[in-house]
């Protein structure tokens, strides 16, 4: 058994005027590996600790928040590799229901500005559509995206225009339905992204990059787009 | 008015690649610049003589004149970022051009000794 320090970002709206960090200590053990087990533990210790948590294993994304001044997962970040005390607030950039828990509305408003589905108006096939291992390649890396919102609330474009820019995460989706070989309105998905706001807010300071617990790479998926824009229009 | 958030003005690809071949023309000018600086006499005759001739006046009024551009896309984006009211916005914007129009009115003086 070891006690960890944290200072955690606490407003419940009903009752505090303004959002304070609260000290608070939690004892763990050995079976406590990662910053979610503390989570849980700091929330038998204080059960009105509010945070979005579901399937603990880097799939859902629900449990993203700014862990010592970076955006993570606290179910894939390991507890013993953090600073004490261990500082966690809910992500930057949106507005805050309770604790550590924000409110996505806004980030979802982009991922469907973009179409996040496959659309193709020819006849449907007697089974699947099919596509080459080749083609099926140029997906890695795009579709693995779990819309945490880690990477979308650490850039500052998206802090100053998030009704506007489509952010890292929605990029990188529409970038997935554009790569995707049985798509078939890739020009209309140009002509939805040939804007300064909801492409060109992005100047490739790749903090989306930085911070993404899946290893995903936006700002290329962002550089590709642009490339696709410069070979239609030069 | 209804309140509505309006996005879709469809440019911003031209401004994109403005940015980038105006920096590639500062950077080449910049390294041009300094190895002829250095390989002429460093007095202000030599600088004169330098500058007096045609090709070099014709190459630093091109990378002023992308310095300009650049500094309006870089300056417009700023704000776009940071100015919120439209009517602010759009006032920045008109001042931005007049400034830069100016400069490149008093470049064109100051490169070729008018």
């Amino acid at each position: 058994m070891e006690k960890m320090r944290f200072s955690l970002y606490r407003y419940n709206p009903d009752k505090d005027a303004k959002p304070y960090m609260q000290d608070i200590e939690v004892e763990v053990d050995a079976t406590d590996v990662k910053l979610l087990d503390a989570l849980v533990k700091l929330k038998a210790v204080d059960d009105t600790l509010s945070f979005r948590r579901s399937c603990r294993e880097g799939i859902c994304g629900s449990d993203a928040m700014n862990i010592n001044g970076k955006n993570g997962l606290a179910c894939v970040t390991d507890l013993r590799s953090l600073k004490q005390p261990i500082t966690l607030r809910p992500l930057p950039g949106l507005p805050v229901i309770r604790d550590l828990i924000v409110d996505m509305t806004q980030f979802f408003k982009q991922y469907h500005s973009i179409k996040p589905y496959v659309v193709n108006d020819t006849p449907a096939p007697e089974r699947e559509r099919l596509q080459s291992p080749e083609d099926r390649k140029e997906l890695d890396g795009l579709y693995e995206c779990i819309l945490c919102a880690c990477c979308s609330t650490s850039c500052p474009s998206f802090w100053w225009n998030p009704d506007k820019f489509v952010g890292p995460a929605g990029l990188l989706a529409a970038y997935r339905f554009i790569a995707d070989t049985r798509d078939t309105i890739t020009s209309e998905r140009l002509d939805n992204l040939e804007d300064p706001y909801r492409l060109f807010r992005c100047h490739t300071i790749m903090n989306c990059v930085d911070v993404c617990p899946k290893g995903l790479n936006p700002t290329k998926a962002i550089g590709k787009i642009k490339d696709l824009m410069v070979r239609r229009a030069v | 008015m209804v309140n509505r958030i309006v996005v879709g003005a469809h440019y911003g690809l031209r401004d994109w690649i403005l940015q980038r071949a105006t920096a590639v023309i500062m950077a080449i000018y910049t390294v041009g610049i300094v190895l002829a600086l250095l390989a002429i006499p460093g007095t202000h005759e030599g600088w004169k003589a330098f500058f007096a001739c045609t090709a070099v006046r014709v190459v630093t009024q091109v990378t002023l004149i992308a310095l300009f551009a650049h500094v309006w896309v870089g300056m417009r984006d700023l704000w776009m970022d940071y100015i919120k009211p439209v009517g602010l916005r759009l006032t920045m914007h008109v001042f931005t051009i007049v400034w830069l129009v100016g400069t490149l009115v008093y470049s064109v003086k100051v490169v070729w000794g008018m």
